[in-house]
């Protein structure tokens, strides 16, 4: 708790669609070796306040790519923040991805809005080791797509299904919920699945899946709550029994189900 | 003509009719090809068929003045499209367009009415299987209106 | 280790010795109509006379009567403020010239001694330690200034009016490894204290004091006074059976009786200001008007506050009746899954300190009633 947080530099900085921001970090001294899985978070900071974002890339380590929305002032100051400027990086913290029970695969991955941030480094994993994947990715406009190009790549090579609440006719992908799709592409019932979006659509998303034969023990989902010291000592981010920095961000569906289904907890 | 073995078998939404109504309901079916640009139905026409989609893609949309068709979702094989055969006044209430070449069965509305008249139970299985799909659609169009990926007015951080 | 007997009047020596021995002694004192641990120097600062009575929603002094320096039981505030400071600076950052430069805050070490740690507080700060020592990043400074303190105890020869930890196994005998245990007697001599040592570090003390030895008599009076105090527990236990408490909780996570309790609950934070294990903080970041130099603190902070369960559209816990809910299924229940044990201690103070007199004890033993008429109605 004591530990100071650690120099990086904006490297390069790309603009996703006005307002989200993709960063990637490098650190300005050399620092200890840090397990950045995917799936795990850090807490990044400016003199404007400091928030928690989910890594969204590691290809290139030490250099971090993190992906960040402007919603407040927080947010907004690390959207804005230019290639050479510095800021602060505390972590990784939390539990990423249960990569070693994906790696048996296929893996279907079901991303909404920036959920697609912490699924992006899970999914180069497992393409890079053969994992036969399938990514469902639902947007509320084609404009507000993350990673674009690579999305393109990645349809070229394993089935990708797109849908926008909103869109105009020019809209290759589908207009209408990501669990339209979901609930009528082939999926093996083996499937390993990763959910990440507004929590709203991974439970309906949890549980068409579990409807159509899915295993509850083998679908896994990144939850928000406030993460604030992010070790789990100001019990900020708790949710039900866990701390969702430390237990989580990333939870085994069989396991909080019943939680995802209570209000206010 | 269809037979009734080839219809139960061609669409969930006829899937596990018994072979007697799936019979008496191929008289009112027929296999309909659209080309990509092609309209299925048109908004305030008269809906005098209902579309069973086989393969391909339909969007239906709502044309603005000015602004072109403004996609509403995307339909594909599996879902059924032009519902407003079944209560009066029988007008589309949106454009139906197929995206790229679309095969359909398309059941005649009028025949089908009288049928379900004819035999009530089939009219009532035919309604579930209809209601479930309205359900499931009303669900999809109120989680779109609800806007879950937007950025949080009034965020903190 | 060793037991002996120090007369009342050498109280002070034992203090001085404590002091001397480089301890910030921390005890009761009295503080307008309270009492709240602070700095102690002398016997003279204990609440020598004072008895605290002590209700849901009520709290006044009164005399005792007799002599006794600790009459009382537990004092308004928890131990807590000294081993986790609820303010404290923890790095400060510059930006010179575009680049960001971090300064360690290195905290004045201090070792505090605690002068009438009663077995429930003891049970508190050791659960608020295990709170510190979980997971990757342990709160190190909070365990060291821990591992530094020497807690003197003292046994509870009276009930306080709140109190049930006895329902939970933390009172009143001391039963924990304090460095020193000590028991005030009135009975059968006079106005003395049995004291034993547990600790190497209380050993020295007490061999430093060259006490009396410590005769049956004693051993019997210091026994009797805290059965008479066992007694008193007994007779209005349970207050807070642990019997399926969080199985009880879990299956009542959305009883109504929550909305009734939130009626009454101001989310005033008082119970988790004076809960001794209750160990919610918030990081806080202060800047300068320039932008140049930042501080970052720490505070206490509460799980009542609206901005406390906040993600990036609102907060989580809106209502008072998810936050009162909160607190007390993560008090009794959660806090088993998260820590082994509930995060309660009997204290009671929550109930006195609550300006509605809200009793969670009550709350609990409610559920129960109504789960069981529940499943009354349903077999009839």
């Amino acid at each position: 708790m004591r530990e100071v947080p650690r120099r990086y530099r904006v490297a390069a900085r790309r603009e996703e669609f006005p307002g989200t921001t993709t960063l990637d970090l490098q650190p300005v001294e050399p620092s200890p070796a840090a397990d950045f899985a995917p799936g795990r978070f850090a807490m990044l900071g400016t003199f404007a306040g400091e928030v928690p974002i989910s890594l969204a890339g590691v290809e290139s380590y030490p250099t971090l790519r993190h992906t960040v929305r402007a919603v407040g002032g927080a947010s907004a100051a690390l959207a804005e923040l230019g290639e050479g400027e510095e800021l602060w990086l505390r972590g990784p913290f939390g539990r990423g991805w249960p990569v070693d029970d994906l790696v048996r695969g296929p893996v279907v991955i079901v991303a909404g809005g920036l959920g697609l941030a912490p699924l992006r480094p899970l999914l180069l994993a497992l393409e890079a080791r053969g994992v036969a994947l399938s990514l469902f990715y639902g947007m509320r406009r084609p404009e507000e797509m993350l990673y674009r190009q690579e999305v393109v790549g990645w349809a070229a090579r394993f089935p990708v299904h797109l849908s926008a609440d909103r869109a105009d006719p020019g809209w290759s992908g589908t207009v209408g919920v990501i669990t339209r799709p979901l609930a009528q592409a082939p999926i093996p019932a083996e499937a390993g699945v990763a959910l990440c979006g507004p929590e709203v659509m991974m439970r309906l998303a949890a549980r068409l899946l579990v409807e159509r034969g899915l295993d509850p023990g083998r679908i896994y989902l990144s939850m928000e709550r406030n993460m604030h010291c992010a070790t789990g000592h100001c019990g900020h981010c708790q949710w039900g029994p866990w701390f969702v920095c430390r237990d989580g961000p990333v939870f085994r569906y069989a396991e909080v189900a019943p939680w995802l289904d209570l209000r206010e907890v | 003509m269809i037979t009734a073995a080839e219809l139960a078998a061609a669409h969930p939404f006829l899937a596990g009719l018994d072979p007697e109504r799936a019979a008496f309901l191929a008289g009112c079916a027929r296999l309909a090809r659209f080309r990509a640009g092609e309209f299925l139905t048109r908004e305030g026409q008269a809906a005098e068929s209902c579309f069973l989609l086989l393969e391909g893609r339909v969007s239906v949309e709502i044309h603005v003045p000015g602004g072109g068709a403004r996609p509403l979702l995307t339909a594909r094989g599996g879902e059924v499209v032009g519902w407003s055969w079944l209560v009066p006044p029988f007008r589309y209430r949106f454009d139906a367009r197929a995206l790229v070449p679309t095969r359909a069965l398309s059941l005649a509305a009028q025949c089908v009415r009288t049928k379900c008249e004819d035999d009530p139970r089939l009219g009532y299985l035919l309604l579930k299987r209809l209601a479930a799909a309205l359900l499931d659609r009303l669900q999809e169009a109120r989680l779109q209106l609800a806007d879950l990926y937007a950025a949080p007015a009034g965020g903190r951080r | 280790m060793s037991t002996g007997i120090l007369p009342a009047e050498r109280l002070d020596a034992l203090i001085g010795e404590l002091w001397a021995a480089g301890y910030t002694v921390i005890g009761p004192v009295r503080e307008g109509g309270a009492l709240l641990y602070d700095e102690v120097r002398g016997s003279e600062d204990l609440p020598v006379g004072l008895v605290d009575r002590q209700e849901g929603g009520r709290y006044f002094l009164e005399p005792s009567g007799d002599g006794r320096f600790f009459g009382h039981t537990v004092a308004a505030t928890p131990w807590k403020r000294f081993l986790d400071p609820p303010r404290r600076r923890l790095w400060r950052a510059e930006r010179r010239n575009g680049q960001l430069h971090f300064l360690v805050e290195t905290e004045e070490e201090v070792r505090f001694a605690f002068l009438g740690v009663r077995a429930c507080d003891l049970h508190g700060i050791r659960i608020r330690s295990a709170v510190a020592e979980a997971g990757p990043e342990p709160d190190e400074a909070l365990l060291d200034r821990r591992r530094s303190a020497l807690m003197v105890a003292v046994q509870c020869t009276r009930a306080g009016g709140t109190c049930f930890c006895a329902d939970l196994g933390t009172g009143p005998a001391v039963d924990l490894p304090a460095d020193l245990v000590l028991t005030e007697l009135l009975e059968d001599g006079p106005h003395r204290f049995l004291a034993e040592s547990r600790t190497e570090a209380g050993a020295k003390i007490l061999q430093r004091l060259s006490l009396g030895p410590a005769g049956e008599v004693d051993r019997a009076a210091a026994a009797r006074a805290v059965a008479a105090t066992r007694r008193t527990l007994a007779e209005r236990s349970p207050r807070l059976e642990r019997e399926g408490l969080r199985e009880l909780l879990y299956r009542q996570l959305e009883s109504p009786l929550w909305d009734e309790v939130a009626g009454r609950c101001l989310s005033c934070a008082n119970c988790t200001l004076v809960c001794p294990t209750c160990f919610c903080s918030a990081v806080e970041d202060v800047t300068d008007l320039e932008g140049a130099r930042l501080e970052r603190w720490h505070r206490a902070d509460s799980c009542f506050t609206a901005e406390f369960s906040q993600i990036h559209g609102g907060p989580v816990r809106a209502s008072t009746r998810a936050r009162y809910r909160q607190w007390l299924v993560h008090k009794l229940a959660y806090w088993s899954d998260q820590f082994g044990e509930p995060g309660c201690v009997g204290c009671g103070r929550c109930i006195t300190w609550c300006p509605v007199g809200i009793d969670l004890t009550e709350v609990v033993r409610d559920l129960r009633r109504r789960e069981a008429e529940e499943s009354g109605e349903r077999e009839r």
